[in-house]
């Protein structure tokens, strides 16, 4: 049954493969303007310059040459919309939407339309659940696996137990924020830690009653949610108060090297979780030499191995493995969105592939099947160094909690699918 | 003292530090609604392109770089050199001072005797054109404000109050770039007070605020006024971008400032500078103080809200605002 | 020559005060639905329906409702986009809670109970008036976001705190949800839009309008003369919020079909809607279609000029939006004061003359 299924789905997407241009389409929405530019731009940019890589080094991906649509969303839903109805009809192969409110936009649109999402760390966490959504896949890790990485390494830390201890955690009081909130509840009663929740509202740039209330109650850990003008505020009260930086952690969209830079020395220490490791890796060197110094940078090529950077060429790379696992599996190297959708759930990254494309580590090693669209989940803990302005690793990759995550993930995922009448299975 | 009394009072005192910070903001908006009617909706951007502007030319950022690069296919970004903060600062004010006369002789100069509403779409349009422009000029990501401002909480306030409250109170926090920042507020509105008091340019400010044509019947040239005061605001807007650009780093976001103004305008009336301060204080004390008390039992994040209800309430009993002239209406 | 009045004679009373009483405009007026109606339909794709026209036709709503509260009322309102939020959730409440009545009698509804919240959000407008009116709309719009944030239940508990538009359809054609064929979504908007303007047009002609426009021109006066301010204000604020909040229902289940209420319905979105008005004209029901088409479809095209066709690097493309539309915005008011509705009224009084204007 799932043999034919997956042919007659070859078939179509042949034959309307067959009308469009015979390259391979990825659109690359970005946000180089408005509040949140600073994070977007580094992450096209190594978006786009690996796929630009992959062009001058390989010919593109099994000799079908990539072609970038980049689309400027601004991180504006509306704009987002525009952006993806632009793009689809040039046969866009897979979305990287790069935002939260865009994510929730397209996941029903692209399910229509056929045509693979990767919410990389971000958007519907329960998206994992892959039986209720088949186009939509949020490996290699989501924010319920991100807290309870925290967690796991608080734990560590404290000797095995976080019993009695008290943690903050500072959320922007969006959907994004309250993200990890259900999951840290659980953790809470499991794990018996307290927990105080403290909303700073959109934008965040007035954070003095939630510090205030971090310095009366010291808990001893604060973890933060943060986003755009929230993170460098925070980090910056966060010294004001004289908070010990090395109890203070960030997710992954609270951890890039502009989110501590504009408080200077004083965010000295500061943690936060990855979910790629950074460092000088061989690619960049390549990409330094065929891309940028053959004048096809996507940005002014400044921004080359930043944290952000390296995340949109981990994206970029998961994107690319997957369209050529889609080739390989589909014996065609000019394959539709549905092919890739395909080579997605096939993904399997292996730290000698990783070795061989010249970013050893970038990832945990992870497979990805029709039940489990959200990959292993395992995210490092990183920590920011002010006098040398980077960001060193401090732990391997650590597991999250899957006994505590599985039961939420499959609870949302089929309350989302009674609600739209959705029959979970694989395609 | 219990210590929960004596967080109460931490909190009011920070507020009032949180009032200040938004007073700088408010006092750009006041100073140009007072001398043309105009309500500058822009005010937010001009922080936002005064702060860019000064570290552009501290870093020695090319302007339009990207710009130039875009078009040419050239490599240029920075000009190889800094510039001292206070040279620098003067450079700004230069800036501003040519971006105050350049609005009004391109755009408000076309527009005298216009109705408010209309004056106010003109801001409209320069908003977004500046917004634009700033990006264009400066780029997009999140610059460092390298003044050397003082930051943190005052250390010896927080060691000499500490005994106050027993153990589980750790002392007044202060913030020293609150501190300075108040400063700053005393020394600006003392010497837009002196100005408009004592000078012959700040008394013809003055008369333009309260009357137009008799003001240009005497002799005073509305123009140069309004680029005096579009000047003066341009340099609060610049105040106020560097003490917020401060804590958050100079990036877009700045321009939202302008929001935490608003209830501050409303409550302390458009035409009032002590009006924008003593109006900055309440709605800093108001909402801090609700968001401690109150904020917990409602899940908090009630800042945003509070303050523009509190506004609220205060205009039911006053409906010109705190400060604001008496409404006379006549028919 | 091609377009005059000569020869337009009136013989009744109600031929004389009808909506276009030249006949060229009644035929353009016709013309216009019919196109709208009978032809768009069958040309739309999915980019023009979800890019341009959708966005365009619920900006209109919502911009025709502020415009009777701001241009006919005269009252400043910031709180659109709250208001819109009430429209958006109060629509998905009753969607989720009533899935088999018809979807559009679910959009009515949401305009209705956005009316009562509007309504109470405008009584303090008795007492305050001008730019300080601003600040009882701006606290409704905070305090609106903040509460179907912080309130689970009007997101159903959801773990995202999102809300999703679930499939409904009308007359056998899905409308909401992602199987909407692009023609069916626009219709639906087409006909709101419709009968909002023939609402809005003859509302503000008629008895309650011409009150609005008295408590505009000055409230005290209106008064002496027997207008009720009480009556007046707050009907202005429930026919208003009426308006919003149908256009909010449809962005939210027509439109986008999932929100978020802070990036959707934020504060960004009442300065959007009250631009649309300002810079179209205050108290001109096209002005509020000129208004949205302006700030809807401009930066659409720019865009499409500047990447598609120029080549240009996407941020550079994003930035020059911003300029060329704060240039054009100044442009305008340093030429026409009055907003793209007077120029449009000049253009035709040019027209009346043209090509022989002596």
């Amino acid at each position: 049954m799932k043999m034919k299924t997956l042919s007659t789905l070859a078939l179509t997407g042949a034959l309307t493969a067959g009308m469009a241009a015979a390259d391979l389409v990825i659109p690359d929405l970005s946000y180089r303007t408005g509040p949140y530019a600073a994070g977007g731009t580094p992450f096209s940019d190594g978006y786009q310059d690996y796929f630009n890589l992959l062009n001058a080094r390989d010919g593109g991906i099994g000799g079908e040459e990539v072609r970038i649509l980049e689309c400027e969303t601004g991180y504006n839903t509306e704009k987002g919309v525009e952006c993806y109805e632009a793009t689809k009809g040039e046969g866009a192969l897979i979305y990287q939407p790069l935002s939260t409110g865009i994510t929730y936009q397209l996941i029903p649109k692209a399910t229509v339309d056929e045509i693979p999402i990767h919410t990389m760390g971000y958007g519907r966490t329960s998206a994992a659940n892959g039986e209720v959504f088949n186009w939509v896949f949020n490996y290699p890790a989501n924010y319920w696996d991100a807290a309870s990485v925290m967690i796991n390494y608080l734990t560590e830390q404290n000797g095995g137990s976080l019993e009695g201890k008290t943690i903050a955690l500072l959320y922007h009081n969006s959907a994004y924020g309250k993200e990890p909130i259900r999951t840290l509840e659980t953790l809470s009663a499991d794990m018996g830690f307290e927990l105080t929740q403290i909303a700073v509202d959109h934008p965040g740039q007035e954070q003095k009653s939630q510090w205030l209330q971090i310095r009366r109650e010291r808990p001893d850990y604060v973890l933060m949610w943060g986003w755009g003008v929230m993170n460098q505020v925070a980090v910056q009260e966060a010294a004001n108060i004289n908070y010990p930086m090395d109890q203070f952690i960030g997710n992954w969209w609270a951890g890039a090297e502009h989110d501590v830079t504009p408080a200077g020395a004083a965010a000295d220490g500061y943690l936060s979780l990855n979910m790629n490791r950074i460092g000088d890796l061989p690619v960049f060197g390549e990409i330094e030499t065929m891309v940028h110094e053959a004048g096809n940078a996507a940005g002014d090529g400044s921004n080359i191995g930043s944290v952000l950077y390296t995340r949109g060429m981990y994206a970029a790379m998961l994107a690319a493995e997957a369209i050529a696992k889609a080739q390989e599996i589909h014996g065609v190297s000019d394959v539709t969105a549905a092919m890739v959708r395909d080579g997605m759930e096939a993904l399997e990254i292996t730290s000698a592939r990783m070795d061989e494309l010249g970013m050893a580590n970038i990832g945990p090693e992870f497979s990805v099947s029709c039940e489990n669209h959200g990959g292993s989940g395992l995210g490092i803990v990183q920590q920011w160094n002010a006098s040398s302005g980077t960001w060193t690793p401090l732990t391997d990759y650590i597991e999250p909690d899957n006994a505590v995550i599985d039961p939420l993930i499959s609870e949302d995922s089929m309350a989302f699918a009674a609600e739209n009448n959705i029959e979970p299975g694989c395609l | 003292m219990s210590a929960d009394f004596l967080y109460g009072i931490e909190v009011v005192i920070n507020g009032l530090m949180a009032g200040v910070m938004y007073a700088l903001v408010a006092l750009g908006f006041v100073l140009i609604f007072k001398a043309s009617g105009i309500f500058n909706f822009a005010q937010g951007v001009m922080a936002l392109f005064a702060a860019l502007t000064l570290v552009g030319i501290m870093e020695g950022q090319i302007p339009f770089a990207h710009l130039i690069n875009a078009t040419f296919g050239t490599e240029i970004h920075h000009f190889g050199w800094h510039v001292p903060a206070l040279l620098a600062i003067a450079m700004t004010v230069g800036v501003m001072v040519l971006f105050a006369w350049a609005v009004q002789r391109f755009l408000f100069r076309h527009l005298v005797g216009q109705e408010p509403i209309i004056l106010f779409m003109a801001t409209i349009g320069l908003a977004y054109f500046l917004e634009g422009v700033g990006d264009l000029m400066w780029g997009s990501d999140i610059k460092t404000l390298a003044l050397g401002l003082p930051q943190g909480g005052a250390r010896w306030i927080e060691d000499a109050t500490a005994g106050l409250g027993g153990d589980d109170f750790y002392g007044f926090f202060i913030d020293k770039l609150d501190i300075v920042a108040t400063g700053v507020a005393i020394v600006l509105v003392t010497g837009l007070i002196l100005f408009s008091q004592y000078t012959k340019h700040g008394r013809a400010m003055r008369a333009v605020a309260d009357d137009h044509q008799a003001a240009l019947s005497v002799g005073i040239s509305l123009n140069f006024i309004w680029i005096l005061v579009w000047s003066l605001a341009g340099f609060v807007a610049l105040v106020a971008g560097i003490m917020w650009g401060a804590k958050s780093g100079v990036q877009f976001s700045l321009s939202l400032i302008a929001l935490k103004a608003l209830p501050v305008l409303m409550l302390g009336g458009f035409t009032s500078i002590p009006g924008a301060i003593v109006g900055g204080l309440i709605i800093g004390v108001g909402e801090k103080l609700f968001e401690y008390l109150i904020g917990p039992m409602v899940g908090g994040a009630t800042e945003n809200w509070f303050a523009y209800v509190l506004a609220l309430l205060f205009l039911v009993f006053r409906p010109q605002g705190l400060f604001g002239e008496k409404i006379i209406e006549r028919v | 020559m091609l377009y005059r009045e000569a020869g337009d004679f009136k013989t009744s009373y109600v031929a004389d005060s009808q909506t276009f009483p030249i006949a060229f405009d009644r035929y353009r007026y016709w013309v216009v639905l019919a196109v709208a109606f009978l032809v768009v339909p069958f040309f739309i794709t999915d980019y023009t329906a979800n890019a341009l026209l959708l966005p365009f036709l619920i900006y209109s709503i919502a911009a025709i409702g502020l415009n009777i509260l701001t241009g006919y009322a005269g009252q400043v309102s910031l709180g659109t986009g709250g208001f819109m939020a009430v429209g958006a959730y109060a629509c998905y409440k009753l969607m989720t809670a009533f899935p088999d009545v018809n979807i559009l009698i679910h959009v009515i509804l949401a305009g209705g109970i956005t009316a009562a919240v509007g309504t109470a959000f405008g009584l303090p407008s008795l007492r305050i008036k001008g730019f300080y009116l601003a600040v009882a709309t701006l606290a409704a719009q905070f305090f609106l976001v903040w509460l179907f944030n912080k309130v689970s239940w009007f997101y159903n508990y959801s773990a995202s705190g999102q809300i999703n538009a679930p499939e409904r359809t009308v007359l056998g054609v899905a409308v909401t949800g992602p199987n909407t064929p692009a023609w069916a979504s626009y219709l639906v908007c087409l006909v709101f839009v419709t009968a909002c303007a023939l609402i809005a047009r003859n509302l503000t002609r008629g008895a309650l309008g011409r009150q609005w426009m008295a408590i505009r021109d000055m409230d005290i006066a209106a008064e002496i003369i027997g207008v009720n301010p009480l009556k007046a204000k707050l009907t202005a604020f429930a026919v208003s919020s009426f308006f919003v909040g149908i256009s909010g229902a449809l962005f939210f289940a027509v439109y986008l079909g999932a929100v978020e209420v802070g990036e959707a319905f934020g504060i960004n979105k009442s300065f959007l809607v009250l631009f649309m008005i300002i810079i179209g004209g205050l108290g001109s029901i096209f002005g509020a279609f000129a208004g949205a088409a302006f700030l809807v479809c401009l930066p659409v095209v720019l865009k499409l000029i500047g990447v598609d066709l120029l080549g240009w690097p996407t941020d550079l493309v994003a930035h020059f939006q911003l300029v060329i539309v704060g240039l054009l915005i100044m442009f305008f008011l340093v030429k026409e004061p009055h907003g793209l509705a007077q120029l449009w009224r000049l253009a035709k009084e040019k027209l009346r003359l043209w090509p022989f204007p002596h």
